[in-house]
Order: C-alpha cells, then structure tokens, then sequence
C-alpha cells in the first residue's frame, strides 16, 4: 500500500513532483557542471598559464655555477669560442627530459645556444634554438616541440624559421627597426674576428615585448656552426604541468634530503615543479634545474582562486536549490495539510507521514538528480569549450558528491515542511469551517 | 440470560463524564456529561459557536478535554498522549467527514485501503466490499475528482466501516450533498444502526437529528437538553431495503 500511495502521489498529481524534480535537477546541474570544471581545472588552467612561457630552465651546472658566482644574466654569460666544455649541455641528452616518470606533464621544451655575431657593422645576439622539431624517443613515442609552441604569445609578422634551413632567420622589431629590415630582407653576418658568414634571409620579424626584440633567432645548428659548438645547447626552457605548491613541496624544494621516507615518495610521486626540477637532475646529472617561481607561483595561485571560485558557486547553486526545495515541499505539505490530516486521523503516526511524504520527496529528487546531472555535463562542456577551447572530463567523483549533496539539499530544505507535518494536527484542517 | 442480553444492550461504548475545554479565556465546552450506549445512534445539534466541533474533536480522539474523563469501550482516553491517541482512533473510531477528505491521487478502493494499511493488513476484496456495501463497486476504479460529492461521501462511509470501528462518528455527513444524496448517506446510516453500529452524528440539520435516537443540543458550550427522538416507524427495520433501492435507483 505504500508504494501505491508513493505511485499514486508521483503519477496522479498534477506537476507538483516535476516541480521539485525541476527544483533539484537545476541545483544538481549548476552543481554537477561546477564540481566537473572545478576538478578538470586545474589541467585547463595549466594548459592556459603554458602559453604565458616555461616554467622551468635547464641549464649546464658549470654556466649556472659561473653565473651565480658573477651575478651574471644569461646573455652576459653568452657563448664565445674559448667557453669551458662544462658551460653546454649536450643536445642529444635533451631527449632524457622527455623521458623521466613525469614524462608526460612536460608539455613543451626547446634548447638555446646565444653567440655573437657582427650584422651591418653592429654586434647582436644570435641565439639558435629548436623551432619546430620531430622527435623520435628510444620509448617509441615521438613528440613534436619548440620555440612556436614555447613563445605562443609572440607576434610574428612572417613566420618562424625552419629547423632544417641554415639561411633563415628571425629578428626582433627592435634590430629590425635599427636595420631597416623587412620579411623576405637579406643581409650579411659576420664573426666577431671578421669573418664573413654569408647571407640570411628575414622569415619573420617578432615582437615578444622582452629584451629579446634585440636579438636575431636562427635554427640551433646554425648558431652552433657559427659558436663552433656543434651539438651543443647553453639552456632548454621547459614548460611543464604541474600540481600547486604546498609545504611539503617547499620543504622538498629547500632539501630533498629533510623529507622523511614517506613524505619524500609523496612529494617525488605528485607533480610539484620541484618533484619536476629534481627528476630532469636526476636524467640530467651534468645540469642544474632552475624554476621560474613567478611563473609556478602564478599558476598556483590562479588555480586557487579558480577552483575556490568554483566551489562557492557550487555551493550557492545548492543553497539556491535548497531554498528552491524547502519553498515547494512546504507549499506542498501547506496544500496538502487536509490529507496530512485524514492520514493522521485514520491511524497513521507522524513518523509514518513523515516517511511517506519524504519518500515521495526523496523519489521525485532523485528523478530530478539523474536528469539534472545529464544537464550537468551538458553544461560542463559548454563553459569547457566556451572558456578553455576544450571539452571538460567527466569525472566519477562527482557522482557521489553530487549524490550525498542532493541527499543533504532535499533533506535540509524538507525541514521547514517536515516540521509543519509533524505539528499539524487533524482538528486543524479536517473540519474546514 | 435475561441479564446478560440486558447488559450487552445497555453496554456504555462512550461516557463523556464532566468535560470542559477551554482555550485560553475561551470555555468552548463546559461540564458536559452524557453517555453512548452499544448499537444506539445518537446525534449532537447546536447552532454555531455551540461546541459541536469542540466535543466532536474531544469524541473522536483528536483533542483532549481540559478537565474531565471520556471513556471510550471502557478506557479512560481524556489524557492520553497524541501518540496513544492515534492508536485508539485507529482501532475504536470510523470518522465521516462534511468535506468527505480522500486522498485525492488515490482511487476509491485505493482510499479504503489506507485505512486497513494504517490498522493491519491491507485486504484489496475487503474493502472492495466495503464499497459494495455502500453501493460503489462499480465505481471503486475511479479517482475522487471522477466521482460525485454523494459518491465520495459513500466511499468516505466506506473506509470509516473498513475497519469494524466501536463508534462510527460523523461530522455533518450531508451538509455539502444535495437532498437526494443526503438521503442515500442517511440511509447508508439508517442501515448501519440497524445492524448494530454505534453511531454519533454532528449536525445542524434536524431532518438528520430526527434519524437518530437521541439528540444532545449544546447552547454556549453547555449541555442545554437531551431529547429522545420518536422512532421513525418502518424506518429502521426497512433501512438495508431503503438504501439499497435508493441505490438502485441511482446505478
């Protein structure tokens, strides 16, 4: 006989169980599109913060050494033909950073090798570097990398040049202003002694809106032929996707070596920058890996806010929903208080009236849960490809969530009404006088 | 033998033994006192503001006295818990309502039946012949809005009989049907009296009072008078033939 009553309550009124099922399922989609986004932001987020530049720099223990001992940048610590062996990396270990166990969060990566060149009687940086390079990995896998993916943010009039042409170059807007230079432009290089290097063609001026917009970038093997360096690389910038600091991670980050056994395989299996930092050393044993903080801290601070921004819209959708319900149960009950009384009257007790009405409440939710959750990832995919460019994971952990939620939800906003079923007295509506 | 017959007759389904009821500065009943005995039919008449509602809530079981005790089979229930109360209306009391009060997404058999799930068991042929009894069989598929005020009333007589209650008690069964449906619902009654159901009815109509044995008028929440009505000759003794032609008549 319940479930008669239960069936008959669902099927034979007229919009009110779809009015709550409507109720939840709008909590449970906003919900469910949110806790999805929340959890799938982090790598959208990352994806996102990759265009912004690397967030890690290799480079050779004994340039960095050498560096830090004379306060020195990077281009002040350029490459000159009498530079020590131990100030490059070799270019065919690049491929090991490619290959350690967070092989693939290592989103992009490309190796620079900077000399000095004379062109049109001034001395510029030359800096080589990987373009748009095909890899094949001893694993089998093949991986295509460099500077296009790496300075996505640049703005190039043209193109940047081919790895595999040796007359291409690309030069920043400043020189290209100083030099008069155009796409499609030649001109001729020299070395610092004098001697004549030949012609290069302009295949694309950029503007990157750093100190780079003075130097002209030209395929590795060419900077490398004219530093007299062959096979060599002075750093590679790695982009990588990485989980949020914490303390565990700054500790680890200060010395490995102060983590206990268990925090130590905590931090080396989750994909802090510094986890990231310590593994390339440890593929790299000849280089040092620096991270760039403002870049990570940026990321993880911006992850934050995101996923905090999430919850709490997560959270109002659901106290939304909650108000939404706890207003219909109770109209419900209010207009149904004569039967509530009859119920009582013929015998039954408030409990098994509470029982009846919330199973029925509880029933309609769950319909409105199921659909609402389709409306959910619906949604999800929508702010995915609205916002980021690309579909959001649907992920299992949701479900539950959402399920003890929309438990919590119809249960919190039945209160008022539950408590209107349990003091609601036979005499007071039976009679209707 | 004599005796014992004369015992059962006289038994007191129902003794209401000084009551008041007050709500707050308001005496809605004050010092009421009559009994009920075993198979008699009695009605309660007063104009508005008398009590009627008050003292049929008391009866019923779905409100307490102030002061004084109602006995009901034999058992004190003027202070029992809401809870205990629910118990006893369940089992002792078969409640008529004026607005008839079904549940209105459940069928006619279906409204029966919630009355047999809250007492014991569920028996679908059981109360299928309880709305044979009032003439709706025919009717028992059918949703309260697809059935006239009479019909609902009937089916409401129905579930009120389901489960062989001590006292049957009506609150002015006929006051929203038209004559000739107030003349099948009190010939429903006329039927029920005869075969031994103890019967209050609340009511402002005096057609309806005179059916009954005997009439309490309540004046100002006090007992004015208690009349004993004139036996309607042939009435009782043709009621199961009157309402069943009545019915007749209507299918």
């Amino acid at each position: 006989m319940f479930w008669k009553m239960i069936f008959g309550a669902l099927t034979r009124q007229r919009g009110k169980p779809l009015m709550i099922a409507f109720a939840v399922g709008l909590g449970v989609s906003l919900a469910t599109a949110m806790l999805n986004v929340m959890f799938d932001v982090g790598d959208k987020v990352n994806q996102e913060l990759k265009t912004y530049g690397a967030n890690l720099i290799v480079a050779p223990r004994g340039l960095a050494a050498f560096n830090d001992l004379y306060d020195l940048t990077e281009d002040e610590g350029r490459t000159e033909q009498s530079a020590r062996p131990e100030q490059f990396l070799n270019e065919a270990d690049i491929l090991k950073i490619k290959m350690i166990f967070w092989a693939h969060n290592i989103v992009d990566f490309a190796p620079y090798l900077d000399t000095r060149v004379l062109a049109g009687g001034e001395a510029i940086t030359m800096t080589g570097a990987w373009f748009d390079r095909h890899l094949d990995l001893p694993s089998g896998e093949t991986v295509d990398t460099g500077m296009n993916r790496m300075k996505s943010w640049w703005e190039v009039q043209g193109s940047f040049a081919r790895d595999e042409s040796l007359r291409e170059v690309m030069v920043g807007t400043e020189l290209a202003k100083r030099m008069r230079l155009a796409v499609g432009d030649s001109f001729t290089l020299a070395a610092p002694d004098g001697r004549d290097l030949g012609q290069v063609r302009v295949c694309g001026i950029f503007h990157s809106g750093g100190e780079e917009d003075g130097r002209v970038f030209a395929p590795l093997a060419l900077a490398q032929e004219i530093a007299g360096q062959p096979g060599k690389v002075q750093r590679v910038e790695v982009s990588a996707l990485t989980t949020p600091e914490n303390e565990l991670a700054r500790r680890a980050a200060q010395n490995p070596n102060s983590l206990s056994a268990m925090e130590w395989e905590t931090w080396y299996c989750t994909c802090y920058i510094s986890s990231v930092a310590y593994q390339i050393e440890e593929a790299l044993p000849e280089a040092r890996v620096k991270t760039v903080l403002q870049v990570a801290q940026s990321e993880g601070a911006i992850l934050q806010k995101t996923q905090l921004l999430m919850l709490l819209l997560t959270l109002l959708s659901l106290i939304c929903s909650a108000l939404a319900i706890s207003n219909l149960v109770t109209a419900n009950v209010m207009e149904r208080s004569a039967e509530v009384g009859l119920l009582k009257a013929v015998g039954a007790h408030t409990g098994a009236v509470i029982l009846l009405i919330m199973t029925e409440i509880l029933l309609s939710a769950f319909v409105g849960a199921v659909g609402g959750y389709c409306m959910g990832l619906g949604f999800a995919q929508l702010i995915g490809r609205t916002v980021f460019g690309s579909f959001v994971t649907a992920k299992a952990l949701v479900i539950p969530i959402v399920a003890v939620l929309v438990l919590l939800v119809t249960l919190i906003g039945s209160l008022p009404a539950m408590r209107m079923l349990f003091l609601l007295r036979p005499t007071e509506v039976l009679h209707g006088k | 033998m004599l005796d014992a017959q004369t015992d059962a007759a006289t038994e007191k389904t129902l003794e209401i033994q000084g009551i008041t009821k007050s709500f707050g500065a308001v005496h809605a009943l004050s010092d009421i006192s009559f009994t009920v005995n075993r198979g008699e039919w009695i009605a309660i008449m007063g104009p508005s503001g008398s009590g009627k509602t008050t003292m049929i809530n008391i009866i019923g079981c779905m409100d307490r006295p102030t002061s004084g005790a109602v006995i009901l089979d034999g058992e004190d229930v003027s202070s029992l818990s809401a809870e205990e109360l629910t118990v006893i209306r369940r089992d002792k009391i078969g409640l008529v309502f004026q607005q008839f009060h079904l549940v209105p997404y459940l069928t006619a058999v279906e409204n029966v039946m919630v009355a047999q799930y809250y007492h014991s068991l569920v028996d679908e042929n059981e109360a299928l012949q309880a709305l044979d009894r009032v003439g709706l069989l025919e009717r028992a598929r059918h949703l309260p809005r697809q059935l006239s005020g009479g019909e609902q009333q009937r089916v409401c007589v129905a579930r009120a009989l389901i489960n062989s209650p001590k006292l049957i008690l009506a609150d002015e069964p006929t006051g929203n049907l038209d004559e000739s449906n107030g003349k099948i619902v009190m010939d429903l009654f006329r039927q029920l009296h005869a075969e031994g159901s103890t019967i209050v009815v609340v009511t402002h109509d005096p057609d309806v009072a005179a059916c009954a044995e005997k009439t309490i008028v309540l004046e100002y929440g006090r007992l004015a008078r208690i009349t004993d009505n004139p036996p309607q000759t042939g009435k009782v003794e043709q009621a199961g033939e009157t309402a069943q032609t009545t019915l007749d008549k209507q299918a």
